[in-house]
């Protein structure tokens, strides 16, 4: 093999949840493993994340169990989720909880000493397994000081740039270290993409640098499908002030612990608008949804806890109808249960203390004692590598996907708490399948002329230097472009006009430049992130275009409506032979009996 | 509060030594160190290392020396900064220097995979599962909130003064093995590494680190000063020596 720097059987690409899992499992499964990340190992976006993960172990309501988890993450999706997919996860995510726990993750308890659940949006029972407000942190190091142990090779602060090929198949990566620039050959008889997510496509958005895309764009690159890239989420809560922390997520905890949004006229107005749908399990008046936090069984939640696209249009909807807060937000206040609870500071403190400090710090605001501005953050994408359900094999021979990057759980909108169940779940399903195929695949061979290719392309922008584009500015054009075109609210007119703009963003990134030494240089880095940031932009929006209805998060006002039409399709995006993105749908197969049972039961 | 300041930034050169280089940028309300930096890089200084990832002070990469100070660039705000003097942002200068503001931090990784992984008893119940009272976990979870910036490990003179990285594994990873230690499920000893390999013995308990947490962790009283004493204990008590010697 000639050129390699590195060979693996199965090398992974990304440590965030769903890439140290899969290398637990592939390592677990006797092949070698080499891991690459962009940041320092714990460091990924999943150590951001904060409200809990979902599983039915049914610790805080014996009703709970896999069928109602499963039920709730296909209604949250809007039946368009890969409903395979939905079952495993509901079935296995336990499992992963508890083994968690095995390597050394500390989870809040219940009075009785097991893992204590708390209630999310969209789920019917408490079921989300916590730590506080910072789930995320427990979990990757909980991973990661696990997989170091198991002769994992991890290579920190490598970018990979391509994929290489052979034949079809999957036989390598090419990847560039940060510190020194340099480039290095990966040969890999099975790659699994953990990458994450898409939200510096954004303006405003919660997702760290990271989140550019690459492992969509790769495997795009690659001739891989993508599917419901039109599903985009916006967190309804997001700090909007002051302008340098716009973005920052405020968990959906805050409602959870029972925060209520209010408008400029002090009005709770998440009860003016509840669909029909959730209405019978949503809180009648405001005394009902504060039982529901207390944990009364009886009582339905309020209505801050409907699903996520849906709280973020009435926000949308409240700061254009001028009832918004001084920054266009509205509020969200948790220091009202004062007035239900004698101890209430405290409380809030111990039950939200990151947010407590978090709003501290960056905002000089104290929660306990004034409502918080927020507003809508792009936050997830549901959208991303069509994958087998069971194997998560893309339909690139050898080329598996887990976590943020693949696509099929989540259906038209994710449930809070369902990622990071999710990346334990098909991270480990990766691992195992990925390492399988490797053991029956001969080396791979690599073709020098295409990582020569791959190597030149990468260089370009230095050799542009500072004639070129400024990488930086290009970035911002385009986050500007998707968050005013193809945001929480979309038309067909604007996203017209957003293809337009992308073109010409296409062509200027295609001519960014950098000049000094490769050395650590975020420049050179910020140029070919734009590669990827392109590719994904360009899915959202041609997906968007394509699905001329409303549905979860993706919402047309001129297509306002669900469809029958659209109910049974996904559409997929691909790589068409002279390099243009080709757009299709795909039908839905029809569910089994009992699945669809399944459903019935649970929503009567 | 829209202004002007003044930031000297710690710029390395191709031969490994570096100056302060200095910037004027604007600057306006709310905006973190973090901000500038990024500013002065889309702006002025396009290859300016930085590394960073969540700005928002929970991944643990951002930490450099603020006026001195050991901090984390992403929540350090301006208004507690003396912008009418130029602030100056270096590199932690208790790790070799990679470029800019970039540290070599690797040594940590390496540290950590020397102590004894979690080492649970068989589960409490058929399920695999075990039981645990929230008292037991507020403990270590106090631990567990560590966001491994190695801010403390940057502030603790036996590392950046003496450099005993080889006998001396720092505040971060005695604050790990407390968590491990103490954690009510693990059954692994770890004792006599802390006195023979973990160099426990050369903190004097000065505390510095416990100050510059940035996520308030009592390093030294919660973590640091119980696990000396179970060494004391181990190895210098009388009376549990002897009980050792007829056991
Ligand atoms: C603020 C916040 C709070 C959240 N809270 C919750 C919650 O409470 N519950 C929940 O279920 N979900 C939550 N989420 C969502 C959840 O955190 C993410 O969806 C999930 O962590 C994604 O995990 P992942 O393993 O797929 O990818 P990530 O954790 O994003 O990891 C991606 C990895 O890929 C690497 N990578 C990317 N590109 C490359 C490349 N080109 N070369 C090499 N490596 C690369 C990165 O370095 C990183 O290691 C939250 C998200 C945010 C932003
Ligand atoms: S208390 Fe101990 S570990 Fe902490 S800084 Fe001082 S000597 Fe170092
Ligand atoms: S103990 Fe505190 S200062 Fe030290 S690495 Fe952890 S978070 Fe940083
Ligand atoms: S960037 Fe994550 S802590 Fe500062």
């Amino acid at each position: 093999m000639a050129g390699a720097t590195y060979s693996y059987d199965v090398l992974i690409i990304g440590a965030g949840g769903a890439g140290l899992r899969a290398a637990i499992e592939a390592s677990a499964a006797g092949v070698s493993v080499g891991l690459i990340c962009k940041s320092l190992l714990g460091k990924a976006h999943t150590v951001m994340a904060e409200g809990g993960m979902a599983a039915s172990l049914s610790h805080n309501d014996d009703r709970d169990n896999w069928k109602v988890h499963f039920a709730d993450t296909m209604r949250g999706g809007q039946y368009v989720n890969n409903w395979r997919m939905a079952e495993l996860h509901a079935k296995e995510a336990p499992d992963r909880v508890r083994e968690l726990e095995a390597w050394g993750a500390v989870f809040d308890r219940t009075p009785d000493g097991r893992i204590n659940q708390r209630n999310f949006g969209g789920h019917r029972y408490p079921r989300l397994a916590h730590v506080g407000d910072r789930t995320g942190l427990e979990l990757i190091r909980t991973l990661q000081d696990h997989t170091i142990h198991l002769g994992v090779t991890v290579h920190m602060e490598h970018t990979v740039v391509d994929l290489i090929l052979d034949g079809g198949r999957v036989a390598g990566a090419l990847a560039y270290d940060r510190e020194r620039g340099r480039f290095h050959v990966f040969a890999a008889k099975a790659i699994i993409l953990a990458t994450g997510g898409i939200g510096r496509a954004y303006k405003v958005t919660s997702n760290s640098w990271e989140g550019t895309g690459d492992g969509h764009a790769l495997a795009y690159r690659a001739g891989a499908e993508l599917i419901d890239m039109e599903f985009v989420q916006f967190h309804p809560t997001g700090m909007i002030w002051p302008l340098s922390v716009k973005g920052l997520l405020v968990t959906e905890g805050v409602r959870g612990e029972g925060g209520v949004l209010k408008n400029s006229e002090g009005r709770r107005f998440m009860f003016d608008d509840i669909p029909e749908n959730y209405r019978p399990q949503t809180a009648a008046d405001p005394e009902e949804g504060w039982r529901y936090v207390m944990n009364d069984k009886s009582a339905r939640r309020p209505p801050e806890l409907l699903t996520r696209d849906h709280v973020a249009r009435c926000i949308v909807r409240e700061v254009k109808e001028g009832r918004g807060s001084p920054h266009g937000g509205v509020y969200l206040d948790i220091a009202w249960i004062k007035e239900k609870l004698p101890n209430a500071e405290e409380h809030i403190k111990r039950k939200l203390p990151s947010m407590y400090h978090q709003f501290m710090q960056l905002a000089n605001l104290d929660i306990t004692k004034e409502p918080m501005e927020i507003g809508p953050t792009t936050h997830y994408v549901m959208g991303g590598i069509r994958v087998d359900a069971d194997s998560q094999m893309s339909t690139v021979p050898g080329l598996f996907a887990a976590g943020e990057c693949a696509s099929g759980i989540n259906g038209a909108n994710r449930l809070g708490g369902n990622s990071l169940s999710d990346i334990v779940v098909f991270g480990k399903r990766a691992g195992e399948y990925a390492a399988e195929w490797a053991r029956r695949q001969s080396a791979p061979r690599l073709d020098d002329a295409a990582v020569a290719r791959a190597e030149k392309t990468a260089v370009e922008p230095f050799e542009r230097g500072e004639r070129g584009e400024n990488p930086y500015r290009v970035q911002q054009d385009l986050q500007e472009t998707m968050q005013n075109l193809v945001g929480i609210v979309r038309n067909e007119d604007e996203m017209r006009e957003a293809l337009e703009k992308l073109a010409g963003l296409q062509a200027r990134a295609a001519r960014a430049g950098v000049a000094g030494g490769r050395e650590y240089h975020a420049g050179w880095h910020t140029a070919l992130d734009l590669r990827n940031l392109m590719v994904v932009s360009e899915a959202v929006t041609r997906s968007a275009l394509e699905r001329r209805e409303s549905r979860g998060g993706h919402f047309r006002e001129d297509y306002p409506d669900k469809t029958q039409e659209f109910s049974r399709i996904n559409v997929m995006v691909k790589q068409a032979g002279g390099g243009a993105m080709q757009v299709s749908r795909v039908p839905i197969p029809p569910m089994p009996p009992e699945l669809q049972q399944v459903i019935e039961e649970q929503t009567s | 509060m829209i202004g002007e300041a003044t930031f000297k930034i710690w710029r390395t050169h191709p031969g490994g030594d570096g100056t302060f280089q200095t910037f004027h940028t604007t600057v306006s309300e709310g905006m973190v160190v973090l901000d500038v930096v990024h500013r002065i890089q889309a702006e002025q200084a396009p290859d300016l290392a930085v590394r960073w990832n969540c700005k928002a002070g929970k991944c643990g990469s951002c930490s450099a020396e603020i006026n001195g100070n050991p901090r984390l660039m992403c929540m350090t705000r301006l208004d507690d900064l003396n912008l009418w003097e130029p602030v100056t942002v270096e590199p932690m200068r208790a790790f070799p220097s990679v470029k800019d503001l970039v540290t070599d931090v690797s040594w940590n990784f390496r540290v950590k995979k020397e102590i004894t992984k979690f080492t649970p008893r068989t589960p409490d119940a058929p399920d695999g599962t075990w039981r645990m009272a929230q008292r037991d976990a507020d403990r270590v979870q106090e631990f567990r909130k560590c966001i491994e910036c190695f801010l403390c490990q940057d502030v603790c003179h036996v590392l950046r003064d003496h450099g005993k990285h080889d006998e001396f594994i720092g505040p971060r990873f005695f604050v790990y093995t407390a968590n491990l230690e103490m954690n009510p499920l693990d059954t692994a000893d770890r004792v006599p590494d802390l006195k023979e390999r973990y160099g426990i013995g050369y903190c004097n308990i000065t505390k510095c680190c416990t100050k510059v947490c940035p996520e308030h962790i009592h390093i030294t009283d919660n973590a640091i000063i119980p696990l000396k004493e179970r060494v004391v204990t181990r190895y210098y008590d009388p009376v549990s020596r002897l009980l050792r010697v007829f056991r």
